[in-house]
């Protein structure tokens, strides 16, 4: 390292440490530049992928209203989705690079999307545990070392909280609903409860980025801390639906103010992020499609945009002769 | 698939009238007709905004952060530009 790149790098770690943001301009360790790339983008990603298993429902959603709601709730993914795109790109990658990541595999997005939505009250669950672990992760990112990351963060933090209302309403007017329609709702939560545990990413021992990303101001608190609140915030909310979460070795823990909970199966964790999941195949694909049916359209309106540019030059220039 | 991607765009928003245009993020798209509808979608699902500005992103020049002292250090001296700096009578304080 020359004494040049010894100083910014200096700098670079002075700033962190005092809290301030790094905007895209700064100098930066190539490091934590990568890193960023990666945890953005696989964000992004998360984003765009999750619009498929609540997508499954529009059409059979059970009311024009719980219609509206969930078309709504999968236009601010989709917007969460291009606000962290364009975030990402800040750090000097392209759009194409990003996508090309995704739709060959190489670049990961949240294994929760792997698993299938199978009725209704699976909507309903997705909004109250996934987006309530979602937001449990992402609010820290607002205050994340990165400018651009966190100010989409507030962004996204600000229209996620109407998602995971939406959800808990869902699951409340079934649980409050027949016994068959409560009985969905406990199907949904014992299908739900263990991988949204998972959102958080493996236990601290086990998570070889996390240090560093700490030291960075990126992560604010560890996976194990999130996972931890998100269970004491959600425990309570079961109880009021009447539901039972299904984790036989749950219970309240006096001395340490918090819920104990059972063991987490990382092998159903590293296998469904290694592709084995219900769903990877599908939605991967999925994605895919999408990207390679649109191809004529982004080529269109390219063509488009060229002939009219073409066009308004010719007409000035003959204003002006 | 597509080889040349959409010029990016960078997107100002006023959020209400008597307000400036303020910065609230990029996106891509193939002229400036397609990037004022979907900086609609994307940046005012919540009524965000009641005018937009789309720029291409490649038409702004910026400071460099290098230059930040040079040009932004010789006003850190000038406290007298501070209405603050003056004291006066308590007579005529909240001048």
């Amino acid at each position: 390292m020359s004494p040049v790149e010894m100083n910014l790098e200096a700098r670079f770690e002075a700033y962190v440490a005092e809290d301030k943001k790094i905007e895209p301009k700064d100098w930066m360790p190539d490091a934590y530049r990568k890193t960023l790339i990666r945890q953005i983008s696989q964000h992004a990603h998360s984003e765009i992928v999750g619009m498929l298993p609540e997508g499954n429902w529009i059409t059979r959603a059970p009311s024009l209203k719980r219609k509206a709601i969930l078309l709504a709730k999968v236009q601010d993914e989709a917007g969460h989705g291009l606000y962290l795109y364009s975030a990402c790109e800040t750090l000097g990658v392209s759009r194409d690079e990003v996508l090309n990541d995704l739709h060959s595999g190489k670049a990961k997005y949240s294994s929760i999307f792997n698993y299938p939505t199978l009725n209704w009250a699976d909507i309903g669950a997705v909004g109250w545990l996934v987006d309530g672990a979602a937001i449990m992760n992402q609010v820290p990112l607002c205050k994340c070392s990165y400018g651009p990351y966190a100010r989409a963060m507030v962004r996204v933090c600000k229209e996620e909280s109407f998602h995971q209302r939406q959800g808990f309403q869902i699951m409340l007017t079934m649980a409050e609903g027949t016994p068959d329609q409560k009985a969905m709702a406990q199907d949904a939560l014992n299908r739900w409860w263990w991988p949204a545990l998972m959102m958080f990413g493996p236990s601290d021992a086990d998570s070889p980025h996390s240090a560093q990303s700490m030291k960075w101001n990126i992560k604010r608190f560890s996976n194990d801390e999130l996972r931890q609140k998100f269970v004491d915030m959600t425990v309570p909310q079961a109880e009021l639906l009447g539901l039972t979460v299904p984790d036989p070795d749950l219970r309240w823990n006096e001395a340490r103010g918090h819920y104990d909970f059972g063991p987490i199966d990382w092998e159903e964790f590293f296998q469904v992020i290694q592709g084995n999941g219900p769903c990877n195949k599908e939605r991967l694909d999925a994605r895919r499609t999408a990207h390679e049916r649109g191809a004529w359209v982004r080529d269109a309106a390219a063509a488009h945009a060229k002939k009219s540019a073409a066009r308004r030059a010719n007409t000035s220039e003959t204003h002006a002769a | 698939m597509s080889s040349h991607e959409w010029p990016l765009w960078e997107i100002f928003v006023r959020s209400r009238q008597g307000l400036g245009h303020k910065h609230v993020g990029s996106l891509h798209a193939a002229d400036a007709e397609m990037a004022i509808s979907n900086a609609r979608d994307v940046y005012t699902r919540r009524q965000e905004g009641v005018s937009i500005w789309v720029v291409p992103a490649a038409a702004i020049t910026a400071s460099s952060p290098d230059d930040k002292d040079a040009l932004f250090d010789p006003a850190n001296d000038k406290v007298y530009r501070h209405p603050t700096f003056y004291q006066l009578p308590d007579e005529v304080n909240h001048m």
